[in-house]
């Protein structure tokens, strides 16, 4: 039993993908016992267990309801798994908890073939707090990006939620389809954070998908971030563009630092789990937001999450008491 | 004296068209099933295709599986439909085939079959329901994106207008968006909105002096209720609305052009499993509402059988339904009058609020685009209009005798045979029909066939050609090529879709304490869990009737599960690696087409082989005969129409969730979930799928 996390984690740091379903189950309860299953899981894939960072490419799929993500993520898993790339996508729905409950629809929607072990498709809900990203899903990439060729994080939105996913991803694709004028002044605004690659989809609609495309290509240069990629595609019989942007993820991947994008992701995700955790209070007895990016920042590159997270836990007890003493 | 003159008809009508929806099992014995229900009186012919026939696939493939011949007749080739129509003169015939997605096929093959007969497709009379709106909408069994199906109907128009005049190439269904859930007001508004979409796209296709005709050839297809007052309100709404739109829309003038036509199926959404013989007097009744008024009569009328809850009727039970309307049409004194609401404050006053509430409707579905565009909403306001209608039958508000009210009952002598009083597919047929098959394709001309496939692909692939798809369809017919050939080869072309849902925008339920107690079940299971108890929905097979299965996932969510609904058309394979994928607690499983006895089994197997292990629970028309067997192999649950009450289905299934964390025995399926202990992680076993 006691186990049973680190070898789940053993078996997804030796590619095994048919033990990714079993580790999620763990990584998404929060029953205690399981909880330290996970972190033992978790620690077999951190960097420190791989000798580096996951070679997964983590990517974050986003757009408004509606825009084609999902017909988008059918057409990018055949192309995937065409040149024989394992691929994971995490769906967070959106749909209310209202009364706790959720409709997770997505997977009905992206087509796969199901007797594909290299393919899987989870749906998770969204967490209750506004834009968040579950804990779940951030640790269920990770632990998903060292068994997985790609794995992409699938969430829906205008707004606050792409901050958080662009934390965690290497890559952010903001998904949208012609004519929505929204999303170009949440772009202006700032209001959404920048994508790496922007696509515009149904391409078929020609003369209309071409303005979108000219259009998100100008405000992207008027916010003087001319490095994002626009792509359009048609994701519908007969496809177009989607060579052209599997290329383009890889690019961006080709160019990033990695390491370095991974560990600010790795922080920032500590100091989210903390605050969520111990609250405003917890924050004020590290000395504030602040210092408490500054300890993480000292911090071994290599620690996982739930190291940084105990790291700040002791801070906070031993900090509580120099406090008193002082 | 004089009076009694103006209060009569001169003459009195004649009767409607009466038609008996059947067809099952093989195209020999649905031939024979016909000429005995000519022979008893009836007038016309209505199709009933099996699954795969209406969504495209042969019988020997994967997904035709336990659904061969058992919802209507399977019909591959024209060499099937030659033997379904041996010995009925197509000249002479009215036939009426409830056929959609691959309706431009099956009229192909209709038209080759009278070919053979020696008959002129100039002769032809019939319909093809050809409503494809409405299969995202309620139905299910489409098979292209909404695009190119739109052009499949509009390539029917403009050829039947040329080649086939007195052929109806399309019935605007209203039907099936009432056993949907829908309300009057919304199956009036959805219905005029589609016909608006479908005349839309044929002006595009036909030329404009054809219009007119076009139009007159646009008939309905609607379903009346047991409300029938209301229902009759609904027809002369209905008929006010097409007129106008024809004027005014569609600038039709001719009268006859502008004559509201529909044919009726009346309502199976409201027969009971519980005292089925209660049944009988709710068809009559809904009978009436389509029969009463001269001023909006049904042109051809269809009656469901007393047992349809239970399972599939049996000749007997159709011959029944027949004589409700013999009796109706020929010993009372109906057509001997002129309309007999004319002038009527009540029924007036009923019409206009029915006439604003649908203008109002269809405002909105304008607003959205038009009816493609609006499928999503629409779908999401049906979904939200069933699960009123289910909750007032649950609070006993909407009374529905025998099921929620008045339920003491003596045993029904009708149910006591062997069978339970329905029909029984023998299940070999299945193989027969895969060999029959199988056999036609080694017979043919092969490289006719290619040929013509290969035609109609290009014919496909172009939309901006003016050539109209009929013509290779037919083609194609000719040749020899079956069902399954000629929907891949456009599928291939078109590209396949998955219609909305609409479960993802219900609006959450009004809190009641019955359901907050359930909430409180869940939250606590939930502790033991570790997770938030996760349920899969979906429906096996071809059968497309997802309004139960969309109500269950609706009320799971309610009560606070997490819920992957899958939707429609799933293979067994696709629901275990779902399964094990997601991560689920329990899994739901719906099937309405009989094939139960065939999928669920293969469902368990393929579960069993992912190392799934979480509890099954099965609903849907299952005749009480085939339980014990289901829960042989292995499912937890199976839950028929009389089990009406979902809240209480969910107590049931957060229980079984409950009991299977524990490490009890769950059916005799022993599902103990493998990693046990205190983390009860979804009976995914640690092993997963290795």
């Amino acid at each position: 039993m006691s186990a049973e996390g680190a070898a789940l984690g053993a078996r997804l740091r030796e590619r095994d993908v048919t033990a990714a379903p079993a580790a999620l189950n763990l990584l998404e309860s929060s029953a205690p016992a399981d909880r330290e299953q996970a972190a033992a899981l978790l620690a077999e894939v951190s960097p420190a267990a791989l000798g580096g960072e996951a070679p997964g490419h983590v990517i974050g799929v986003t757009g408004p309801p509606g825009a084609g993500k999902s017909t988008l993520l059918s057409a990018l898993l055949h192309a995937w798994r065409a040149s024989e790339r394992t691929a994971a996508v995490l769906a967070v729905d959106p749909s209310s908890r209202r009364s706790g409950g959720s409709l997770l629809g997505d997977r009905a929607r992206i087509e796969f073939d199901p007797s594909d072990r290299g393919t899987l498709i989870r749906s998770m809900a969204a967490e209750q707090r506004l834009g968040g990203l579950a804990r779940a899903t951030r640790v269920s990439a990770d632990a998903l990006a060292a068994a997985f060729d790609v794995v992409v994080i699938e969430t829906v939105g205008v707004g606050q939620s792409e901050t958080d996913v662009a934390d965690v991803v290497d890559t952010l694709a903001l998904v949208v389809q012609p004519g929505s004028g929204d999303v170009l002044q949440f772009l202006k605004s700032g209001i959404m954070e920048t994508p790496d690659v922007l696509v515009v989809t149904k391409a078929d609609l020609g003369q209309i998908a071409m303005r979108a495309r000219r259009d998100l290509s100008a405000a992207l240069r008027s916010l003087g971030t001319s490095s994002a990629r626009v792509i359009a595609v048609s994701a519908l019989a007969p496809t177009s563009g989607i060579e052209e942007l599997v290329t383009a993820l890889d690019e961006h991947r080709a160019d990033l630092d990695t390491a370095a994008q991974r560990l600010r992701a790795r922080r920032a995700g500590a100091l989210s789990d903390f605050a969520i955790e111990h609250g405003e209070r917890g924050l004020r007895a590290l000395g504030g937001r602040r210092a408490a990016e500054a300890m993480l920042d000292e911090q071994d590159p290599a620690l996982d999450v739930p190291a940084l997270v105990a790291i700040l836990e002791r801070r906070t007890a031993t900090g509580a008491d120099s406090h008193q003493s002082a | 004296m004089s009076g009694e003159d103006s209060v009569r008809l001169p003459e009195p009508d004649r009767p409607w068209m009466m038609r008996t929806y059947a067809g099952h099992s093989t195209a020999k014995a649905s031939n024979e099933l016909y000429r005995r229900n000519l022979e008893k009186g009836q007038t016309g012919l209505s199709v009933a295709f099996d699954l795969p026939t209406q969504t495209g696939y042969d019988p020997d493939d994967e997904l035709a599986r336990g659904e061969v011949g058992k919802v209507g007749v399977p019909v591959s080739h024209r060499g099937d439909m030659a033997q379904l129509m041996d010995g009925i003169p197509l000249d002479a015939m009215n036939t009426s085939m409830t056929i959609n997605a691959t309706a431009a096929w099956l009229l192909a093959l209709y038209i080759v079959a009278a070919e053979e007969q020696g008959v002129a497709q100039e002769k032809l009379q019939g319909t093809t329901q050809n409503d494809i709106i409405k299969e995202f909408l309620a139905r299910g069994t489409y098979a292209f994106p909404p695009a190119p199906s739109m052009r499949l109907i509009a390539d029917m128009i403009a050829y039947t207008v040329e080649h086939v005049p007195k052929w109806n190439p399309i019935n605007i269904c209203s039907y099936h968006l009432q056993e949907a859930g829908a309300t009057p007001v919304q199956e009036i508004a959805y219905a005029m909105s589609n016909a608006i979409a479908v005349l839309d796209a044929a002006r595009e296709r036909v030329p404009a002096d054809r219009l007119e005709q076009v139009f007159g050839r646009i008939s309905f297809f609607v379903n009346a209720g047991v409300r029938f007052i209301e229902e009759h309100a609904k027809l002369r709404a209905m008929s006010i609305l097409w007129e106008e739109l024809g004027r005014e829309r569609y600038g039709v003038e001719d009268p006859r052009h502008l004559r509201f036509r529909y044919g009726v199926q009346v309502n199976s959404l409201g027969l009971t499993e519980a005292q089925p013989e209660n049944n009988v007097q709710r068809i009559v009744l809904e009978a009436l509402a389509v029969t009463l008024g001269r001023g909006a009569r049904a042109r051809a009328i269809q009656l469901p059988a007393w047992n349809e809850a239970l399972g599939l009727p049996r000749p007997w039970d159709q011959q029944w339904s027949l004589r409700i309307q013999q009796v109706l049409a020929y010993e009372t004194d109906i057509l001997e009058y002129p309309d007999i609401f004319e002038g009527s404050k009540v029924m007036e006053a009923l019409v206009d609020e029915l006439l604003e509430g649908a203008r109002a409707e269809m405002a909105v579905v304008a607003e959205h685009g038009g009816a493609v565009e609006a499928v999503p909403y629409m779908k999401a306001a049906l979904v939200d209009s069933h699960r009123e209608r289910l909750r007032r039958i649950e609070s006993g508000e909407q009374v529905v005798v025998g099921q929620n009210r008045f339920t003491e009952t003596e045993v029904s002598p009708l149910t006591a045979d062997a069978e339970g009083g329905i029909l029984v597919v023998d299940p070999a047929l299945e193989a027969q029909q895969i060999e029959d098959v199988r056999r036609w394709r080694s017979e043919r001309d092969q490289a006719a066939v290619d040929e013509a496939l290969a035609a109609l692909a290009r014919a496909a692939g172009d939309a901006d050609t003016q050539e109209n798809l009929m013509v290779a369809t037919i083609a194609a017919a000719r040749a020899g090529a079956t069902t399954g050939e000629w929907s891949r080869t456009l599928r291939e072309v078109f590209g396949s879709y998955h219609g909305p849902t609409g479960v993802g925008e219900a609006s959450a339920a009004p809190a009641d304490a019955e359901l907050s107690e359930l909430q409180g079940e869940v939250s606590r299971l939930q502790e033991k869990l570790g997770r938030r108890p996760k349920i899969l929905v979906g429906k096996p097979g071809l059968d497309g009737h997802s309004n139960g299965a969309e109500q269950i996932a609706v009320r799971a969510r309610d009560s606070g599960m997490d819920v992957v609904y899958e939707g429609i058309r799933l293979t067994p394979k696709q629901i275990a690696s779902s399964a094990l994928q997601e991560g689920v607690h329990v899994i739901g499983l719906s099937i309405l087409s009989g094939s139960h006895r065939e999928l669920i089994p293969a469902v368990i197997a393929e579960l069993h082989a992912a190392g799934v292990t979480v509890p099954v629970v099965v609903g849907g028309i299952i005749p009480e005969q085939d339980v014990a067997a289901l829960r042989k192999a292995g499912v937890a649950a199976v839950y028929t129409p009389k089990d009406f009450d979902i809240t209480r289905i969910m107590r049931d299934i957060v229980a079984l969730v409950g009991a299977s964390a524990d490490g009890g025995e769950v059916g005799t399926n022993g599902g103990a979930t493998a990693n046990g202990g205190a983390s009860a992680n979804a009976g995914v076993s640690a092993n997963g799928a290795a």
